[in-house]
Order: structure tokens, then C-alpha cells, then sequence
């Protein structure tokens, strides 16, 4: 199999949503309590129940109104900062695919990968305190050769899954700009945009800092070598790193 | 990679091998999980929401439903679901922990539910059906006409039956006498049925929904086709997309679809014909109309009556207007005819008289001045999309609209559809692939349930319901089968009489003779003047006239405009039974905001019913696509399949008429109800749907030797091949003539899987069937020109073989040769004049489309007419306190809509207990300008309290640039706009809000009574 991804062309999401439903029925994540906060936008913002929401962004310039729904969600990384700070091992890149998924069981709920992620998509079930929830872009439908829920209930394509490589040349082709083409290793989830990224309320520039790189090689080995270690003690580095990251 | 679902289900049954985590921490080969729709049996379903009828696939382990998700075959969806669509898991089965599972009575008086069992609720039911039948059944009206009807039960429901159960709900409440029948389609596209048929002949969406990728440019005005028929978006971005189609948006507001629109045009809410009136008079004045569509296949050269005259002529009103009656005397409004009876024509379009020029004259004033001053819309943005829809009048260039409420639910419904169906035809785009005129039904069923009769005035297919002065079968074929003097004319509803008497002989079997005029005196009868539609209905609960009510599958609490006054009418009540899979604002009516339980002395009684995966049936969406749908899990709890209720509700009103006799009971007791194996007492154990679906499809009643149509033999209970088979003299017995062909001896056409699609335009003439006669696009012949050859040979829907004497394509509609060949026809064979109708005499309201004003509005006086403001032929409610309007009144400034979101459905009723769906719009909200937001000291995420003359409630402020002051005659008019799907059930804390239709109007279209809920005045303050 080849590099696996997501196509995603604003341009052509008509905000529908399907793509939050779908995830949530195949995941069989139950609804979070919401309430409107002046916007069709909804959950506010990523959680354990919602591994992917849309944006609403009402947005003027010269070229007149537009309404944009962009998509929000994980990215895949090529070079996925919380696999590398990851203590346990937890968060792990799929050789196959490319897809960055994770194993519950490993998960010592540290919350290293929150600050890591320069994308902040990590989240934690039981309302924080449980173990790391995200998309995993379907990796067991992949796996059986399926879609991915969210692009294959998408109605106009806006979401598509395929091989990476060809969905970046049809989108060349197509005349889009693309975001995610080489940053970070390649993002697993490329988006064909009309515009710069900063109208889609896309990171500009995401990078990783230095300093996840260090912490996920102090904590990993110090899980490796000693099976003495405890828990708690990875937690707290775990922890100091989160600081020094965010610094 | 696409799978097939035959692929999917291999997959997810097989035995999936992956290994497992390895030990060591490195990043690993491989994922270890199976599908978890492993082992899983597999049936497919269509999604009950809006009409465009996407394949779902329901995956169930032990009876339950664990998985639903698009299924890849159907070439509608092609395995991708909406929001609603992808939601369906949580409604269905046992997964929703929302639905009532059981039956509930309230008592006369009571605060609570107390659960019932359905041999209690169904005996009361009936004893409560008989009761007020016997005390109320007119067998004589007060002109000593026979009726036998009862006025004092009322029906309504439902868009959500399926087909078969939608017979068999009108065959009841007719066998019981029932006149006020009404559903969905009344306050939905009611307007669009005589629309779409004065003007063409059939009162139903042209093309379909894939054919949106044939089209050039596509107009989306009256409708938010992204947000409401989200699957339409796959067909209209590929249109873009693939053929460079361009889409263009006309709406008070800049919604999802105008996202994805080239061009987005704002107007007033109200002024579509204003923006119409000014395309037909830019397609003339700039002579793009196609004129060899125009003078062979439409009305435009035929003389009309000299004394007729425009609404120009006469300030706003036609020729013939009685003042006192709100009323025309239509005699002027007619052509002229030669000595033969066959309209005269002016074929070079110049005669004063003749179609074309009078057309001219009504538009004149309709410049884009005027229009910009009328709608708001800037000068540059209307030319602009005048341009493009007018460059659709060449014969390779063809444009199409998508519309909806915007549209359909005015006072001007019924003409708003009209001024662009009149577009079509001077453009030459009705038949052509990627073009006609699109109405976008919205209910899973309601193109069903209108083609099997669910209205007051029409029985299955199309029939009217007779009336007090059609005393016998010959008076009522003689009045309703139309004739012409054109040769050249099909007039295919000469057939009529074929439809009527093969379906009274569906209804009463060998008890239909020749010689009782096939039991027709059993129909009940409204008098002549009688309008028994969705107004008429409140207004007559409201005044104590409706006694016991059955609302099955409806929410009118939330969904009847004037909300307010629906909700006081049902608690005039004696008894209203109720039938949903939950509990809602109109079955517990009784304990909602402002009601005193205890001076309500309604009986009601909640009856649970199935969910669409829990049964089996077809349904047919809005491009009359008829797909089947199977069952994937029994019943929840005690839920029941309607068609089980109903079954149980004939039976057992049947025996207490043969054991306790009672007012006529002849149509009760004769009535065939043969659609299952019986048990010894004669009751039917299980309503076997196929049997139904047989029915309505029609089979002979006896060996025909010769028919007098191919000459062959037919044998006595071979289904009827087509309806092209049916017969006068009760050899055939069929349940709706435009179903005929659906479920033939070949077997059930509605369940059929064919993906091929020999023209390339989208047809697939082997998925499922359509009416009429699996013809996908209506209308087809005008698609060629008249020797046979398509306008447009790259989009060719038929074209004519001469070698070998056929059309090869589409199904032909109609399959006569060509009009300028021998036995040549013209196309539009529905309408006795053959031709497509610019000049609408058929309509009350005036045969060309003019702008009015709606009912409230913020001027005093129409901007076109000093004294016409409002529609002059539609009916104004005044009688009762709850019927209050006002305009031009600073009380309530501001215009103000209502729409609906892609999360959401209708009364919410679907949706507010989808927990999925609740999560993404949790409560009701008003869109305003930030203009008029910064005035009021209003910031999005408010508290608002949004008020009309009629009711008010509270909404979340979203200011929004979405909307924008428009310059209106010279005044700034603030528009807002909510959406309806909420009530105050559900959320039970209340946090959802409630309907906007307590704002709304008591009024309707002119024609069809259709409310107006588009189009009213509020004021909105800070909560």
C-alpha cells in the first residue's frame, strides 16, 4: 500500500457536516451537550466525541463575502510530533499507510502529545481525565481497503482519500495551492486551497519544536530501559517537557 | 477505491487476518482491529429525509442495527450521505432512547400519559370513529345534493408512509367517508402541482436529480438545494466542474448554497416575480428566446380573447375581477378559435392579441430599474444574471433552476413557479437534459404520498375528488375528461375515465358494476364551494366543526403556520389519535406552554409506530424515482408498522358497522381489503405490502381475450403491463393508474439495481422505476426539433429512428412520431392544446404572473399598482381572534423569513431526538444584518425576543453580514430570518426553543391555499 491521505478542497464543502456525523457513527462516539454561541459552528472546538468538526469563517476581502467551511482536524503528520514524544509508545505512525493512530492500552494519559502537536489535536475521553482520542483516519477501514468515513460520505468530494501522491497530482493539475504538500514530513492531510492558508484558518508554518525531540528520546528511553520506572515519574516528565515545549 | 456493496459485504463477513502489536516500541507494521461490522447481515434502506432518496446500507447483528452508511450502487449518492442521511443509525431500532414503545391514552382533563394497551387503544379508536360518524354523517347537503360525507373527522399525514401504506390511508379514510384530507404536500409544494401542470401538463419535478450535471447554468432561487438537498451539490459541482456550468444564487440571504455560487444575487423577501418578470422582459426585449421552440411547441402565437386584458392594463388586476368576491370571471381569459375549435395563431408573434405581444405588454414596466427598486438587488448583479440565464435560449445552451418554500409557501406560490416555468418555455429548455424546472420536493415520501392522493381535492393520480354537483359517474367523466379540436393534440387525459373506474374497482372489487356506476355514490362528496386544505382544517377545529382527528406522521403544533392558532384548535378537540415514534408538541398538546390541561377535554391517544428500517415498502423521491426499501429489524418494543395500524383500525371499525349498523355503512362493509392471508374470521393477519404494491400497480379482473389495445389475451390476475392496458368497463381494477407498470408479472420494477446508462446523461433507465412509465425526463419530445433530430445532439435525451419508425433514448412521452411527420404529434401531450402554456387561464389568480406585495409587507401600496397590493384573488382570513396581520405598521419593521439548516428537518421532530444532529444546531437562532444588530445592541450569541402580530419567541442572535440592508423604494429594509425545526417538547428543559411558525401568517397562495410562512413582519428586541 502505498502513503495514504485525505484530499480536502474548501472550495467545494458545502459545510454540511456530514463528515462530523459519519466519523462519530462509525466511532460510535455519543453527542457532547452544546449550545449556539452566535454561529452554525458546533462543537466549539475538537473533544473526545468529535474527532473532526468544519469551521465556519465569514471573510471579506477583494474579492467580495465569502463563506468558507474548513475542516479541522488531525493531519497525519509525516513527521508526527506526539509519535515522538510519545512515552509509551501509545501514538504510533503506521508504516503501511502513513496513518498516525494510537493504541488506548499504552496510553499513560501524560498529555505530552497536546503541547507537542503543532496542530493542538490531541484530546483526552472522560471528559480529559480518560486516554488519547483523535482521528485515526479509519485505519481499520483502510486496513479492509474502505474509505475512510468521513470522505466516503463526503457529497461533492470535498473530502477525498486516496493515494497520497495521486491526489496531490490531480490537485496540482486541478491549479489548486496546496497546503501540506512538504511541511512536517508531508502532511497526511493535504489541502487544495484557492487562497493562503491564513484565510482558512489554517496554521501557517507549523513546525516542531526542538525540544519535543528531546523529550520523546529522555522519556522513551527512560521507559524502555527500566521497567522500574513508574508511571507517575514518566507523567511528570512528561509534564516538564510539556513546559519546555511550550516555551 | 470505490467498493461495490457486494465487495463491502464480502469484506466485512470474511475472516480479517492482522497481526498484532509487537512488543518493543517502534513504530509498528501493522493495525489490529477487525471491522467491526463483521459477520453483520446487510439490507438496503432509502433515507426518509429530504427527497433525494440516497441508498442506505443498514448493517444488523442480533436484530439490532449496529452500522448505516451510503451504499455505493445507487447512482444518486454513490455511497455518500448528508448529514441526516449518515445520522439515521440513532433513529432507528432500539438505538434511539427517545421513542415511545408502547401505546398512551390521555384522559379528557388529564395532567399525564397513562401507557394503554393496543387492543384497548384500538377498540376505543374505533368506537370513537363510529360515534362521530354516525352523529355527524351528512348524507344530503342543504341543496338536497347526496354527499355522504362527514365533516366533523379530520386527517392529515403523511409524507413519512410509504407508498403502500399511503393507498391505503386515503382507501380507509375515504371508505369512512373523510373530505378535510390533507399532508405535507399542502403546506409544501402544493403550489407547485397546478404550477408545473397549467403549464406543461404534470404537476411534478421535470428531470431528476442527477440530470443537474447536464446542465449549463443552474439557478438555485426559492430553495437553499445545498443546505436542503444536499446530495444535489454532488450533481451541480460536477456540472461545474466537468462542463464549466455556472451557478447562480438568488436569495434574501447568502446561504451554503450561495458559498458555492459564480454569481449571488440579494433581494427582498417576496419579490421573485419582480426579479422573473424582468428576465422575461430582458429575453424578449434582447430577442434570446429560441424561437422555433417557442412557435412549434408552446401557446406564444395563439390569439386570446380581444377583451382580455393584462394587469398593466387594469392596475393590478385581469380582466373579469370581482371586487366583492376576490374573485375572476375568467371568460375573457381565452383564445380564439377558428371555425374548427382549434385556437388561432399568429406564428410571426406580432398580432396584439397573440400570446407573445400580450406577454410583452404584461412585463413592460419590469425594467431593471424598476426590478432593482422592487427586489433591492444592485443594478449590475441583476443584469448580470439576466445575461447568463438568458444565453440559455440557444438550442445547445440549456439552464435549469432548483427551488423550493422560497418559491412555493407565498400568497403568489402557485405564479412565482409559473414566471419561470413561462422562462423555460420562451428559452426552449422544458425536455432538454439539464434543463426544466426542478422542484425540489422535500420529504422522503411526499412525491408518494401527492401521486396517491393524500389532499382533499385530488384522489390517487391525479383524479379530482368529486363534488356534490358530479351526481353520477357519467356527470363526473363528462365534467373531468378534457377533449380537444387539435389533431395534432395526444390529449392524454382523455383517458381519464380509464384511471377513475379502474381504481373505484381497486376500491370495491365485484361490488363495482356497470350497472351501480362501480359504487361511485360511495365516494364522499364536498359541496361545490367546500375547500377542506390545511387553512380550512385549523380554522374549522378552531370554530368546533372537527370533532376527532387523526395526525399521522405530523407535527402541525410546530408545522401549521400560525402555530398558535393550531395549537388552541386541537384543544377543541373530542378526540385526536396521533401516530409517531415520539411523543411531540402536537400529541401533548394539551400540557405545552400556555395550555391549562384541565380545561382540555381531548381524548388523545399515542400510537407508536415503525421506523422505516422496520418494515418493508417503497417511496418515491422528487425526480418521481419509486425505490424500494426492505427490512432490516422487527419493530421496537411494541411499536406497530402503520399498515398494521391501519389494517386493525378497518377491521375493527368494519365489525361494529356489520354487527351495530349505523349511517350508511355500505362503504365501510364493501370495501376489498384483501392484501394478506385471513384468519378465520376474514381479518387479514399481516398486511403483505407486495399485495399492496400489486394493487395499486392494477391486474385484470377477468380474462380478456382481445384487448383492444395489442390484441393479445391477459388472463384474469395478471397485473396490467401499463396503464396504456387499463380499461373503462371494470375488467381492470387498478389503485393508481400512474403507478401501473411499477410491479408488473416481470416483477417489482421499484426494486431494481440496473447501473447501466446507455445515453451517458444520467438516465439509468434499470435503477428502480419512475412514473410515468420509467420515462426519466418528462416532456422529452420538445428535446427534438419537430422532424425528430435532438436541439442539442450532444445532450440527446430521444431522437427520432426513421429507419426504424421509433424514438430511441428515454422513454418517448408519447411514442407518436415526430410533429412534422405523418401521424406526427406535438409534445406536450397532458395538455389539451398540446403545446406548452404561457397563457395560464387555468389558475384563479390571473393567466401571467404580476408582483404582489405579501400579505404583511412594509409598504402601504404594491411599488407596480396603486390599488392592488396584496394577491386579489386569495382568500383572507378573518374570523376568529387568532387571525390578525398587519402592514406597513412600525410596530413590526423588519421583513422576515424562515428556512431550514442541512442538520436539521421540518418540525425537527426526526432531528431534535438525533442526538448526532442536535449537537451541531442545539437551538433555534434569528440571522441578522450587523447593521440593524449594532442599532439594537445585539451581539451574536444573545438572547432575542423576536415578535409578530400573531405570537412571539426567543431565538440566539447571529449577527451576520450573510444578510444586508437592502434600498427598497427608496427605504432601507432590514430582513431576518429563523429556522423552524425546533418546539418546545424536546429538548425537555426547553433550551432548544420553539417553532418560528408561532410568527407566521394565517394566509394563503390563491390557488392552492399553500401558507405563507416566507414571508411576514416582525420586531425583534434583546431578551
Amino acid at each position: 500500500m502505498a502513503r495514504k491521505g485525505l484530499l480536502i478542497t474548501p472550495d467545494i464543502c458545502i459545510g454540511c457536516r456530514a463528515c462530523q456525523v459519519a466519523c462519530k457513527e462509525w466511532n460510535q462516539l455519543p453527542a457532547s451537550k452544546t449550545k449556539n454561541n452566535g454561529t452554525y459552528e458546533n462543537p466549539p472546538d475538537l473533544d473526545e466525541n468529535n474527532f473532526n468538526r468544519i469551521r465556519f469563517i465569514e471573510t471579506k476581502d477583494s474579492k467580495g463575502f465569502r463563506w468558507l467551511f474548513v475542516s479541522h482536524r488531525c493531519m497525519h503528520c509525516g513527521e508526527p510530533a506526539c509519535v515522538q514524544i510519545c512515552p509509551a509508545g501509545a501514538l504510533i505512525k503506521d508504516k503501511e499507510t502513513g496513518i498516525v493512530y494510537y493504541d488506548k492500552n499504552k496510553c499513560i494519559a501524560c498529555h505530552a502529545c497536546v503541547s507537542a502537536c503543532p496542530f493542538s489535536i490531541p484530546r483526552y475521553d472522560q471528559g480529559g481525565k480518560g486516554k488519547i482520542a483523535k482521528c485515526h483516519l479509519c485505519i481499520d477501514r483502510v486496513k479492509a481497503g474502505l474509505t475512510p468515513a468521513c470522505a466516503k460520505t463526503c457529497p461533492t468530494g470535498a473530502i477525498k482519500y486516496g493515494d497520497r501522491d495521486a491526489l496531490i497530482k490531480e490537485a496540482k493539475a486541478k491549479g489548486y495551492k496546496l497546503y501540506g504538500e512538504t511541511e512536517l514530513g508531508g502532511l497526511g492531510v493535504v489541502f487544495a486551497l484557492t487562497d493562503s492558508p491564513k484565510v482558512y484558518k489554517l496554521a501557517e508554518n507549523p513546525k516542531i519544536s526542538e525540544s519535543v525531540a528531546f523529550w520523546g528520546s529522555v522519556l522513551r528511553t527512560l521507559v524502555g530501559r527500566s521497567g522500574s520506572t513508574t508511571t507517575s515519574f514518566i507523567k511528570y516528565l512528561a509534564q516538564k517537557s510539556t513546559e519546555e515545549v511550550k516555551k | 477505491m470505490e467498493l461495490t456493496r457486494r465487495t463491502f459485504l464480502k469484506i466485512s463477513t470474511g475472516a480479517l487476518l492482522l497481526s498484532s502489536l509487537g512488543l518493543n516500541l517502534e513504530p509498528v507494521k501493522a493495525y489490529a482491529a477487525e471491522l467491526r461490522t463483521k459477520g453483520a447481515k446487510e439490507t438496503t434502506t432509502i433515507c426518509p429525509y429530504c427527497s433525494c432518496s440516497c441508498s442506505i446500507i443498514v448493517s444488523v447483528k442480533d436484530g439490532k442495527v449496529i452500522n448505516t452508511e451510503g451504499d455505493p450502487d445507487s447512482p444518486i449518492n454513490e455511497g455518500a450521505l448528508c448529514p441526516k442521511g449518515a445520522s439515521v443509525y440513532q433513529i432507528v431500532g432500539t438505538n434511539n432512547p427517545y421513542r415511545v414503545t408502547e401505546p398512551m391514552y390521555r384522559a379528557p382533563g388529564a395532567t399525564e400519559w397513562k401507557k394503554i394497551s393496543w387492543e384497548e387503544a384500538l377498540n376505543r379508536i374505533a368506537k370513537l370513529v363510529k360515534k362521530t360518524r354516525d352523529k355527524y354523517f351528512i348524507t344530503k347537503n342543504s341543496k338536497g345534493q347526496v354527499v355522504n360525507r362527514v365533516d366533523a373527522i379530520g386527517h392529515i399525514g403523511s409524507a413519512a408512509l410509504d407508498n403502500e401504506e399511503c393507498y391505503l390511508i386515503q382507501k380507509l379514510m375515504r371508505s369512512w367517508g373523510l373530505v378535510y384530507i390533507e399532508h405535507q404536500a399542502r403546506i409544501c409544494h402544493s403550489s407547485t402541482v397546478p404550477a408545473l401542470a397549467e403549464s406543461f401538463g404534470r404537476g411534478a419535478m421535470t428531470n431528476h436529480w442527477i440530470d443537474f450535471r447536464n446542465a449549463d447554468v443552474i439557478l438555485n432561487m426559492g430553495g437553499n438545494t445545498a443546505e436542503n438537498h444536499p446530495m444535489s451539490m454532488k450533481w451541480i459541482m460536477k456540472a461545474k466542474e466537468q462542463r464549466g456550468a455556472k451557478l447562480v444564487v438568488v436569495d434574501p440571504r447568502f446561504t451554503r448554497t450561495a458559498s458555492k455560487a459564480d454569481l449571488y444575487v440579494p433581494i427582498r423577501i417576496g419579490t421573485d416575480i419582480a426579479f422573473l418578470g424582468g428576465l422575461i422582459k430582458y429575453i424578449i426585449d434582447n430577442n434570446l428566446y429560441f424561437k422555433d421552440y417557442v412557435i412549434n411547441y408552446t401557446d406564444a402565437p395563439f390569439l386570446v380573447d380581444p377583451n382580455f386584458k393584462t394587469a398593466e392594463d387594469l392596475d393590478g388586476v385581469f380582466s373579469g375581477y370581482d371586487e366583492k368576491k376576490r374573485a375572476y370571471d375568467k371568460s375573457t381569459w381565452k383564445y380564439q378559435v377558428d371555425e374548427n375549435g382549434i385556437p388561432k395563431k399568429d406564428p410571426t408573434l406580432q398580432d396584439p392579441n397573440c400570446v407573445f405581444q400580450l406577454l410583452k405588454k404584461q412585463y413592460q414596466r419590469y425594467t431593471i430599474d424598476k426590478v432593482s427598486e422592487i427586489t433591492g438587488a444592485p443594478k449590475d448583479k441583476l443584469e448580470e444574471a439576466y445575461k447568463l440565464l438568458a444565453s440559455c435560449g440557444k438550442p445547445d445552451k440549456v439552464c435549469t433552476v432548483s427551488y423550493a418554500m422560497g418559491w412555493t409557501q407565498h400568497t403568489v406560490g402557485v405564479q412565482n413557479i409559473r414566471a419561470f416555468a413561462i422562462v423555460q418555455l420562451l428559452l426552449g429548455n422544458v425536455g432538454m437534459a439539464g434543463g426544466g424546472v426542478n422542484a425540489q420536493r422535500g420529504e422522503g415520501n411526499v412525491q408518494g404520498s401527492t401521486d396517491h392522493g393524500l389532499l382533499f381535492h385530488i384522489l390517487t393520480g391525479y383524479n379530482p375528488t368529486p363534488v356534490a354537483s358530479d351526481v353520477d359517474l357519467k356527470t363526473y367523466i363528462e365534467k373531468y375528461t378534457p377533449k380537444t379540436k387539435e389533431p395534432k393534440s395526444v390529449n392524454w387525459w382523455s383517458n381519464r375515465p380509464k384511471y377513475f373506474i379502474s381504481y373505484l374497482k381497486e376500491l370495491y372489487g365485484d361490488k363495482a358494476t356497470k350497472e351501480n356506476d362501480f359504487c361511485y355514490s360511495y365516494l364522499p362528496k364536498r359541496d361545490d364551494t367546500q375547500n377542506c386544505s390545511w387553512l380550512m382544517i385549523w380554522d374549522q377545529m378552531y370554530k368546533g366543526k372537527i370533532k376527532g382527528f387523526f395526525a399521522w406522521g405530523q407535527n402541525p403544533a410546530c408545522s401549521g403556520s400560525n402555530a398558535g392558532k393550531v395549537r388552541k384548535a386541537l384543544a377543541k378537540l373530542d378526540w385526536l389519535v396521533y401516530v409517531n415514534l415520539w411523543d411531540t408538541e402536537t400529541s401533548s398538546f394539551w400540557k405545552g406552554p400556555g395550555m391549562d390541561p384541565k380545561k382540555i377535554k381531548t381524548e388523545v391517544f399515542m400510537l407508536p409506530c415503525a421506523s422505516f428500517v422496520e418494515k418493508e415498502g417503497s417511496i418515491t423521491n422528487s425526480g418521481r424515482l419509486a425505490q424500494w426499501r426492505y427490512k432490516a429489524v422487527n419493530p421496537t418494543g411494541k411499536c406497530m408498522p402503520d399498515a398494521e395500524i391501519m389494517n386493525e383500525l378497518y377491521w375493527r371499525v368494519k365489525k361494529l358497522y356489520e354487527k351495530e349498523k349505523g349511517a350508511f355503512p355500505e362503504p365501510i362493509i364493501h370495501l376489498t381489503w384483501d392484501y394478506g392471508e385471513k384468519d378465520k374470521d376474514g381479518k387479514v393477519k399481516h398486511i403483505d405490502v407486495h399485495k399492496v404494491a400489486k394493487a395499486i400497480n392494477g391486474y385484470f379482473t377477468e380474462d380478456v381475450p382481445e384487448h383492444p389495445i395489442d390484441k393479445k389475451s391477459y388472463k384474469k390476475g395478471q397485473q396490467v403491463p401499463s396503464f396504456v392496458f387499463l380499461l373503462n368497463d371494470g375488467r381492470t381494477a387498478c389503485g393508481n393508474w400512474l403507478y401501473c407498470g411499477s410491479y408488473t408479472d416481470a416483477g417489482n420494477m421499484m426494486a431494481r439495481r440496473g447501473k447501466e446508462d446507455p445515453t451517458g446523461l444520467g438516465l439509468y433507465p434499470n435503477w428502480a422505476w419512475c412514473w410515468p412509465v420509467n420515462r426519466r425526463i418528462l416532456y422529452n419530445r420538445a428535446s427534438c426539433d419537430p422532424q425528430g433530430n435532438p436541439w442539442d445532439p450532444k445532450r440527446a435525451v430521444i431522437k427520432w429512428d426513421a429507419a426504424n419508425k421509433k424514438w430511441v433514448g428515454d422513454v418517448p412521452d408519447g411514442p407518436a412520431p415526430p410533429l412534422a411527420l405523418e401521424g406526427g404529434k406535438l409534445p406536450f401531450i397532458m395538455k389539451p392544446s398540446g403545446v406548452g402554456t404561457i397563457f395560464g387561464s387555468g389558475l384563479s389568480d390571473g393567466p401571467f404572473p404580476t408582483h404582489y406585495e405579501p400579505l404583511e409587507c412594509p409598504f402601504q401600496e404594491n411599488p407596480l399598482y396603486k390599488k392592488t397590493r396584496i394577491n386579489p384573488a386569495t382568500k383572507l382570513f378573518t374570523d376568529t381572534p387568532e387571525d390578525v396581520f398587519v402592514y406597513c405598521d412600525t410596530k413590526y419593521p423588519y421583513m422576515a423569513t424562515t428556512y431550514r439548516v442541512t442538520e436539521h428537518w421540518q418540525t425537527g421532530v426526526m432531528t431534535r431526538h438525533t442526538d448526532w444532529l442536535r449537537e451541531m444546531q442545539p437551538q433555534v437562532f434569528v440571522e441578522i444584518d450587523p447593521i440593524l444588530a449594532k442599532e439594537k445592541g445585539i451581539k451574536s450569541g444573545d438572547k432575542v425576543i423576536v415578535s409578530s402580530a400573531r405570537g412571539k419567541l426567543w431565538a440566539i442572535a447571529i449577527v451576520t453580514e450573510r444578510f444586508q440592508p437592502l434600498k427598497v423604494m427608496g427605504m432601507t429594509i432590514h430582513q431576518v430570518g429563523l429556522p423552524w425545526h425546533y418546539g418546545w417538547k424536546f429538548p425537555k428543559d426547553g433550551s432548544g426553543g420553539d417553532s418560528a411558525n408561532l410568527l407566521t401568517p394565517t394566509i394563503g397562495d390563491a390557488n392552492t391555499m399553500i401558507p405563507e410562512t416566507k414571508a411576514f413582519m416582525v420586531n425583534i428586541e434583546k431578551a
